[in-house]
């Protein structure tokens, strides 16, 4: 394909930034209803408990409360892949921070007034935190009724008498016997803590009840029609009786796909007769009472030859999911199909549990798993490599999947795939690699250098699909629809530049509305897991097709000639052969009418729609098939200062590169990595949440959770974009947006590994942790 | 010029999102940590969850939404939209707040002093890079 690109490509500045500048922008709680009540959530204070009673009358009796509600008020169970969750806990709360009741109010301050005159009281009952725990025999049942809950049969595998969720097996070869035969091999095991996505907009949802059980919803989320399928099933209701609108969502990281508190305002809306209700999440809430990205336990042995070539593969991951399933149980079925990192291997073996426990539950999060199997996968690499006196890159560099390998699920690795050695080039080169650092700032501080890759595919069901329509407007100016939603990542500005490029016209004559409506916008199955741009990208170039095909076939007709003689560009239809005799597209746009008032045509509006192909659901007992649309592979090379005195790590510069396949937009995809980055480093430094012995959590605000600031920015950063196409992508582009969180913790750990000669395998990396390593070195030698 | 009673408890926040429907100043933690709802109360940046709305009385508040004149954008803003700022823009009144409060006390700040000045506004999409070119750029004659 030659064809020379316009629009496509280049840095389009994205046009809802300029609502987001001036406060035009309206998120959820922007919104007032007319009569719009507040509502206020009572959260558990126990991991486990059973609710023995609850008195409510204190709280009935605050002015201006219009409903209470609790858990035996409402016989409803939700989830996603396996339906284990209340609205609001029922005879037995589950995690800290488990919503209890939930009050309606004309004001925020009598709902929450209300809410702590409510009495409940419990008998505490055992618990289990750690996940290791849980999978042990006799271990407390978070779910003891495990057996009889739906879910999604042939996918996940849960173990009814046990606290598994899923296990997800991946068989390849014979990697016990291939290790034991291996001339090396290494065994390490690693730990990533739960932590918190922490949008700056905190979950939000508006629920108004409708007559004939209908109801009306305003929310903060990722997947309008996710929620409407969810909602639809759990309240028993067909999917036309559920209006989901999306306005401007602030920032999501996975953590508002889903059901967020769409069912709580809800019912509370119901039992307030139909007056809307604004549910919002504290931050507090947002970080104990949403869900969290899971804690990973993670054991790894890998065998090798003594001239570097991995032969075998053996990981054990064991997810701490929390009190409910929610995504978690995806997370752990795909991060095992790429639990092995990048790399050609005969024989794998991964078995990926997926274990209840009493805390704030998982879900979701940029990377969906990738970020935590990759910490122990990418740090054993490490490992090995200084086992085998091999350079780190050179040992990966012999082992990367290229052209004719078969991935552990037994994809064949084409050329379409890209090219994760050249990422892996491109970093090294990009930050001196097997070059010594330049000397510290001082005595006392020491550098190092580390590199580390990362993939990722989309994790989506088998028939994932999306649709899109493009309307012309009387202008001739075209206005998009889609229901997957920009909630940050700027997928709206590429389907706009998608667009222009298809129909000919220039990017300010592209418009996308901006608010998601299940009554009006159509199908997307949820934004999530990097595949938006791709999937939405290829609906609107078929909507555009669409578009054109009316457009030619009116003009033609205006003009006498055969369709397939039209040509469209810059705003106007004409015979090839005749550009003189162009129609504008706004002569065209509502149909053509004819100097003697005849008319032809009518109003083009274009649809184009997208379903993955190809995928097939996973062997249960081997995990082979094909799991993914399309892999996005990359790598960063970072270069580190650590204080020995104090722990602290500086980042002097840190290198990405991503095989995009086509850079659609350089600005937003900069913008990606730049922002993956950097919360990768808070993963990787700062961020984790601390448990006390009852399960209580510990840090749940900016005051004991830090996320990076402006004063934690590595020294310098620099994003590579590597543009091997990808079959069946838009322009070739491949989905980009999680992956430069993916692996940021590896490289630095092994950057530390450099520069200390210390392995730390549990993060984050913290000054404490770091410190506390140097000490116990100290001591031993 | 606002008149209004109000009571006691009621913040500055709530006062300008619920009384005087100026929702371009957001809550993102309600306990003056992230920085989402700064404002400048006479010049100065305030994180108004912090500040109750009795407290400005007398005072000059300004918000994000007093930023464009007659709707053209200021240059503050406009380098927010060309150098990729703005994400989910849910923290981008604040930022935008904090930068107008840095540039009116220090018209031409070090880079030192943009990175302090922002240091205390949250954002968890962009990785501040160019945010802080974004100010970088006001520096020098970036007065609107």
């Amino acid at each position: 394909m030659t064809r020379e690109l316009r629009v496509v490509g280049t840095s389009v500045l994205r046009d809802d930034a300029i609502d987001k500048v001036t406060g035009a922008a309206r998120y959820t709680t922007d919104l007032a209803l007319p009569g719009m009540l507040h509502a206020a959530i009572l959260t558990s204070p126990h991991a486990s408990a059973r609710i023995v009673g609850v008195d409510l009358e204190a709280a009935r009796a605050v002015p201006g409360v219009r409903a209470v509600l609790v858990g035996s008020d409402l016989d409803v169970r939700l989830g996603l892949y396996l339906r284990d969750k209340r609205i609001l806990a029922r005879d037995v709360v589950r995690y800290q921070g488990e919503p209890v009741a939930a009050v309606a109010a004309d004001t925020l301050d009598a709902a929450r007034e209300a809410c702590h005159r409510i009495r409940v009281e419990y008998e505490e009952l055992p618990a289990v935190f750690d996940p290791r725990d849980a999978m042990a025999a006799g271990a407390p049942l978070v779910h003891p009724d495990l057996a009889s809950y739906d879910h999604m049969r042939g996918v996940f595998f849960p173990k009814p008498g046990t606290n598994v969720a899923h296990h997800q097996k991946i068989r390849k070869g014979d990697a016990r016997a291939a290790i034991a035969a291996a001339d090396v091999r290494i065994e390490a095991s690693f730990y990533n803590p739960p932590v918190q996505h922490v949008p700056m907009e905190t979950h939000a949802s508006i629920a108004q009840a409708l007559p004939e059980s209908r109801v009306e919803i305003w929310t903060s989320s990722q997947s309008p029609y996710t929620v409407r399928h969810l909602l639809s099933a759990c309240l028993g209701l067909p999917h036309a009786a559920i209006r989901v609108h999306v306005p401007y969502v602030g920032g999501g990281f996975g953590g508002k796909a889903g059901l967020g508190l769409e069912p709580l305002a809800t019912v509370l809306s119901r039992a307030a007769g139909g007056r809307p209700v604004l549910v919002t999440a504290t931050r507090e809430q947002e970080f104990n009472t949403t869900p969290s990205r899971q804690g990973l336990h993670s054991t790894i042995k890998i065998g090798a030859t003594r001239d570097g070539r991995i032969t075998a593969l053996e990981a054990t991951y064991v997810w701490d999911a929390g009190a409910y399933a929610d995504y978690g149980v995806n997370v752990g079925r795909a991060a095992a199909y790429s639990g092995a990192g990048p790399y050609a291997i005969d024989h794998c073996s991964i078995d990926s549990y997926v274990v209840y426990t009493n805390k704030v539950y998982g879900t979701a999060y940029r990377g969906f798993g990738h970020l935590e199997v990759l910490w122990g996968i990418e740090r054993a690499m490490d490992q090995m490599a200084r086992k085998l006196g091999l350079d780190p890159a050179e040992f990966r560099r012999r082992n990367l999947l290229k052209e004719g390998d078969t991935t552990i699920t037994g994809e064949l690795f084409t050329a379409g795939h890209g090219k994760p050695v050249e990422c892996l080039d491109a970093v090294a080169k990009a930050i001196d690699w097997g070059r010594p650092s330049g000397a510290p700032s001082a005595p006392h501080k020491v550098r190092g250098k580390g590199i580390a890759m990362l993939h990722k595919a989309p994790a989506m069901p088998t028939y994932t699909s999306c649709a899109a329509v493009i309307k012309l407007d009387e202008d001739g100016a075209a206005d998009v629809l889609v229901s997957g939603v920009d909630y940050g990542q700027g997928t709206y500005t590429v389907l706009r530049q998608i667009a222009a490029e298809e129909l000919g016209l220039p990017i300010g004559k592209v418009h996308l509305t901006w608010d998601c409506d299940t009554a009006l916008t159509p199908y997307d199955w949820q934004t999530v897991a990097s595949r938006f741009s791709y999937m939405g990208g290829n609906a609107v170039i078929e909507a555009a097709a669409d578009c054109l095909r009316q457009l030619k076939a009116v003009a033609a007709q205006a003009l006498g000639v055969a369709p397939e003689t039209i040509v469209c560009e810059d705003e106007v239809a004409f015979p090839v052969a005749e550009p003189d005799r162009a129609i504008s597209y706004k002569d065209l746009a509502l149909g053509y009418t004819f100097p003697n008032g005849n008319a032809i045509g009518g109003p083009i509006i274009g649809h184009g729609r997208f379903i993955a192909t190809g995928l097939t659901h996973l062997d249960p007992e081997t995990g082979q098939g094909r799991p993914a649309q399309f892999w996005t592979y990359g790598a960063h090379a970072v270069e580190i200062e650590v204080d020995t005195e104090t722990g602290e790590i500086e980042i002097l510069h840190i290198a990405t590169a991503v095989d995009a396949g086509k850079v659609l937009n350089p600005l937003s995809c900069t913008g990606q990595v730049i922002g993956g980055v950097v919360q990768g480093l808070g993963s990787t430094l700062l961020e984790g949440f601390q448990f006390d012995d009852k399960g209580r959590l510990l840090n749940p605000s900016f005051v004991d959770y830090k996320i990076p600031t402006a004063k934690d920015l590595p020294r310098r950063m620099t994003p590579i974009f590597l543009e091997n196409p990808q079959p069946g992508g838009p322009y070739g582009a491949r989905g980009v947006a999680e992956h430069p969180m993916i692996s940021v913790p590896s490289a630095i750990g092994n950057a530390l590994a450099d520069a200390l000669g210390i392995d730390y395998t549990v993060l984050p990396l913290s000054p404490e942790r770091v410190l506390l390593g140097i000490q116990k070195r100290e001591k031993t030698t | 010029m606002e008149t209004a009673s109000v009571p006691s408890g009621l913040t500055l926040l709530e006062f300008l999102r619920d009384r005087l429907h100026l929702t371009g100043t957001k809550e993102g933690c309600g306990i003056g940590e992230c920085g989402a709802c700064t404002v400048l109360l006479d010049e100065k940046p305030v994180t108004a969850c912090l500040v109750l709305a009795a407290e400005a009385d007398g005072c000059t508040v300004e918000t994000v939404e007093g930023e464009a004149t007659d709707g053209q954008l200021s240059v503050l803003q406009r380098a927010f939209v060309e150098t990729g700022a703005v994400q989910c823009g849910f923290c981008t009144p604040g930022m935008i707040m904090s930068a107008r409060g840095l540039l009116r006390r220090s018209p031409n700040p070090s880079d030192d002093e943009i990175v302090e000045a922002m240091a205390g506004n949250l954002c968890r999409c962009t990785g501040y890079e160019a945010i802080l070119t974004a100010v970088r750029l006001c520096a020098k004659g970036g007065r609107r």
